[in-house]
């Protein structure tokens, strides 16, 4: 005879119980029976607010109503239990439904606390809850322009977001405290909050008493105690919850006097045959208002249920969240203060960042603390106050991250116990995580989040899990060969010379015979560079899809979507025909000019659909491509040298027209700049380039393997006084070298780096041929200089490459009415991103 | 009796009456890669996965700078069961092409939206 366990509310929780029983009723000895309030099974109200930032109903179900089928589980929605019996086992629903049970469980969760002032009936009045509540507020906010909130906390700033993101002129929120999140933040902590959030648009009305709500059946403004009046047409209560304890109550069992079915340990009400779980259980003299204690209920009772142990312990109520974006963090005891522990305070106003934590007194342990602003150490420092680990000599870079000098060991996750709780929601510790790492082999966040569930709840693990994930699998000595992706069991080294011994041209042949899967952003960009490297063909013929956005559309995609275009001008000299033409092209396609670093002038915020028309232009007045979208040659900057400079020794511009036109169009692992100058003086900054010229009195010395950038390298001395033609030869065999050797997206000075013997190595194999590959790399590089081709030329003149030029397919006239402009100094630039 | 009667309106709610669109011909959209069509006035990226034989489309909107770029992404798979997957070309956020969900560990995810092949014409259904 099976038992039957009916479970009353449909909510979080009340799914994560019957999923978890599900799991652990291996011999399938319960029958489920569960009762929504709601029309919808359980759905995520955690990211409720996310309703109006464009997610659905059904994104955040937790489970659609065919799981409950094939568990088995009977589901009846819309239909609350209205009265249990407890002498017959009986629970009676609104609809009439009568189902017996051997074990109830309560998990009825809570509704919004409304507070009673005078007026709250009025239309325009809402709380903020169900998807309900949500659908009710967006269709009142069409018509209103003012909105407020009352409530300060957590759920209350909740609304307000969601205010913000149904478009409202104005939002306040009405706060009866002196200050905002008072229970989970401090006082300090609360002002940068506030400043952040007034940044953000939001009115703050701290202190406030709202005394009535005043309107003729709609809201129209609100009063308060000290007199004051705000005009509003719309107004969120979110004060607070109330436990949904009414059935409860009517069926005799124990509350709190302030709301709460009360429970023990086992959470067993006063009735040992039924339980109460999440917000209406009030458990330790408490309300657990948070997803993670609720779903520890769940696992409790469906533990004890199927024949288990397990008490509820009093839960952690840390929590880090983001509200509007900001972060928002609190820990371990966040309040503590002198003389009961020491506090270290980081505060940057600037930044609106604000962070404290407490230790103990004798140094060695972090008891809590509050972070705003910047939550990213939230997880360290909270494992580190759990664990009691032992505090580095200078804790604040725990709560700072490392500032340079040596990492403190123990603020690494690796530092972290095998009991560590990695995930709260999901209860997931280290130990379980590093288990299917290294037994079973799952090495994805996603592999991870299936097999264990963690990160599956709030999120927040999950910078963690990474971290684990990777630390796991360096010390467990996988990734020393450098394989391109989970698509190509390849280095890039050996892949390029597969793809040249098979002469594969297009990147569906790389694949079919040298990969597996359909590959994947990193392994199609390095592909399609290692076959334009190879053979040099129009990269939009064959492979126009395999290639990253700017190559795909030949120019610099843009902070709107819109692209920017740079003409090749060899050397940076221009007539003045042709700065005319650019002149007029821009003033033509409304596009901001500038003059680039590189001696060139970029052209910003063409449409997709115009580059085409801008381009068949340029090329008319005899530009080429610059290239400025490619992992390929950019420019070669120079000086004026000795043509006018009364110190130049060796022509410069001359010189570096005939090096940039000899090495345009070069596809390489990344990048390639390079520049000459006309003397000692080194006006081109030549040194800080992947090769670089310098003039000297007999010849040019050849520098390489510099860049400017993150990390500025100066250019190491590969030759000296070496003349034109042999400049141009080493440069060749160095190029070649690179292109065949180095990782993708690897300059030439980390090439460098990682070459064992370094600079005197490359110095052999280019100069003195050890490798005996030298006349190999001058014909490969011959081969390039004479197959070259001005790619948008090509497209100018082919129907059927201009036609991929369109933002919409089917509208392909139409411009990205996305693609948002700002005026700035008489030009345009692009509208800021959120 | 009760029971069946009760699900099936949820499972109404959850299912909304699918309106086909004309979003373009097949050859409009590049050989495993994307394009976007404007349909009842949203912007929908459309990929033709020719290497599987298959089609998608999802909103053209990454969530991540609110950047108007999906259909210019790279396509590709990732993981054992090889999930269908879109990389946004700003900052190569990636996400599922079947699920809309988010694949790089950020919580938002698009939106995704049925697609048939009839006739050499693409419909999206909205």
């Amino acid at each position: 005879m099976k038992k039957k366990i009916v479970v009353v509310g449909n909510g979080m929780v009340g799914y994560k119980f019957c999923e978890k029983l599900i799991s652990k009723d291996v011999s399938k000895s319960f029958d489920l029976v569960v009762f929504g309030e709601e029309s919808r099974p359980a759905y995520d109200r955690v990211h409720l607010s996310e309703y109006f930032a464009g997610k659905t109903a059904e994104d955040l179900t937790m489970a659609p109503s065919s799981w409950y089928k094939e568990n088995g589980i009977t589901l009846y929605l819309s239909d609350p239990v209205v009265d249990i019996n407890r002498e017959e086992k009986m629970v009676r629903s609104h609809h009439g439904i009568v189902e017996n049970y051997d074990y109830l469980v309560l998990a009825t969760g809570s509704a919004a606390f409304v507070p009673p002032i005078p007026g709250v009936e009025k239309d325009g009045v809402f709380v903020y809850r169900t998807i309900e509540d949500l659908d009710l507020m967006q269709s009142h906010a069409k018509k209103a322009k003012k909105g407020a909130v009352i409530g300060g906390g957590l759920l209350g700033l909740e609304a307000a977001k969601a205010l913000l993101d149904l478009g409202l002129e104005e939002t306040h929120v009405i706060e009866f405290a002196p200050r905002l999140m008072p229970r989970q933040i401090d006082e300090a902590g609360s002002k940068t909050l506030q400043s952040k959030l007034e940044g953000l648009g939001l009115q703050i009305h701290l202190s406030k008493n709202t005394q009535e709500i005043t309107g003729n059946g709609v809201i129209e403004s609100m009063k308060f105690a000290d007199g004051s009046v705000l005009e509003v047409d719309m107004l969120v209560i979110s004060a607070g919850i109330k436990p949904r304890d009414e059935v409860a109550k009517i069926a005799g069992l124990e509350v709190g006097t302030r709301g709460g079915i009360i429970v023990n340990d086992k959470l067993q009400t006063s009735d040992p045959n039924i339980f109460a779980i999440g917000e209406c259980a009030l458990a330790h003299q408490m309300i657990y208002g948070l997803v993670a204690p609720g779903y520890e209920m769940a696992e409790v009772v469906a533990t004890s249920i199927v024949g288990g142990e397990k008490e509820f312990k009093p839960f952690d109520m840390s929590t880090k969240l983001k509200l509007i974006g900001i972060d928002v963090a609190s820990f371990g005891d966040a309040f503590i203060q002198e003389p009961n522990a020491q506090t270290i305070v980081f505060e940057n106003t600037a930044k609106g960042i604000y962070k404290r934590i407490n230790i103990s007194n004798d140094g060695k342990y972090l008891l809590g603390g509050v972070l705003v602003g910047d939550a990213e150490q939230y997880n360290m420092l909270l494992q580190n106050t759990k664990n009691k680990t032992l505090l580095p000599a200078d804790p604040e870079d725990l709560m700072l991250g490392s500032r340079g000098g040596a990492e403190q060991a123990s603020s690494g996750v690796m530092a972290l116990p095998d009991e560590a709780l990695i995930c709260s929601c999901e209860a997931v510790t280290k130990g379980n995580i590093c288990h299917e790492i290294i037994e079973n082999k799952v090495t994805t966040l996603d592999g991870i989040k299936k097999c264990t569930k963690a990160g599956t709840g709030c999120g927040g693990c999950v910078p963690m899990v990474k971290d684990l994930i990777n630390e796991t699998m360096k010390s467990q000595g996988v990734f020393v060969r450098n394989i391109l992706c989970e698509h190509f069991d390849y280095t890039r080294q050996e892949l390029f010379d597969l793809v040249k011994i098979k002469g594969f041209k297009t990147y569906d042949d790389v694949l079919d015979n040298l990969g597996k899967g359909d590959g994947c952003e990193v392994c199609k960009p390095a592909v399609a560079s290692i076959i334009a490297s190879l053979w040099n063909e129009m990269i939009l013929e064959k492979n126009a899809t395999v290639q990253d956005s700017n190559d795909r559309f030949l120019a610099n995609i843009q902070k709107n979507g819109t692209y920017s275009v740079v003409p090749r001008i060899p050397g940076g000299e221009i007539t003045p025909e042709k700065l005319i033409v650019i002149g007029q092209v821009a003033l033509k396609y409304n596009l901001y000019t500038k003059i680039t670093g590189g001696q060139r002038i970029d052209l910003f915020g063409a449409h997709v659909s115009d580059l085409p028309d801008i381009w068949e232009e340029l090329v008319n007045a005899g530009f080429e491509s610059g290239h400025a979208y490619g992992k390929s040659l950019r420019t070669v900057k120079s000086c004026v040298g000795s043509t006018w400079c009364r110190f130049g020794v060796q022509d410069a511009v001359s010189f570096s027209i005939e090096v940039e036109e000899r090495y345009r169009g070069l596809r390489s692992p990344h990048k390639l700049k390079s520049a000459v100058s006309g003397c000692t003086r080194e006006c081109a900054e030549a040194q800080s380039k992947d090769f670089g010229i310098i003039a000297t009195e007999k010849g040019w010395n050849l520098y390489v393997c510099g860049n400017g950038g993150v990390k500025p390298r100066h250019a190491e001395l590969l030759a000296t006084d070496i003349d034109s033609a042999t400049c141009l030869k080493y440069i060749d065999r160095f190029l070649m070298f690179y292109i065949k050797t180095a990782e993708p997206l690897t300059r030439t000075a980390p090439w460098l780096d990682k070459m064992e013997g370094g600079i005197n190595y490359l110095k052999s194999v280019i100069i003195d041929d050890a490798l005996g590959m030298n006349a190999q790399f001058e014909q490969e590089m011959q081969f390039l200089v004479e197959t070259y081709k001005c790619e948008w030329k090509e497209v100018v003149t082919n129907p059927a490459l201009r036609k991929r030029f369109t933002h919409f397919v089917n509208a392909p006239k139409m411009k990205d009415p996305y693609a948002k402009f700002e005026p700035m100094r008489e030009q345009v630039k692009a509208a800021e991103w959120k | 009796m009760e029971v069946n009667h009760s699900i099936t309106i949820t499972t109404m709610i959850a299912e909304q009456t699918i309106t086909w669109h004309v979003a373009c011909s097949v050859e409009d959209i590049p050989e495993n890669g994307g394009a976007c069509a404007l349909i009842e006035n949203e912007q929908i990226a459309i990929y033709n996965f020719t290497r599987r034989g298959e089609w998608y489309a999802t909103q053209n909107l990454c969530p991540h700078r609110q950047q108007m770029a999906l259909s210019r992404g790279m396509i590709g798979s990732t993981g054992a069961d090889n999930e269908p997957k879109v990389a946004c070309p700003f900052h190569k956020k990636t996400f599922s092409l079947k699920s809309g969900e988010c694949l790089t560990g950020d919580e938002y995810s698009i939106k995704t939206y049925p697609v048939k092949v009839e006739n050499g014409q693409v419909f999206v259904g909205v």
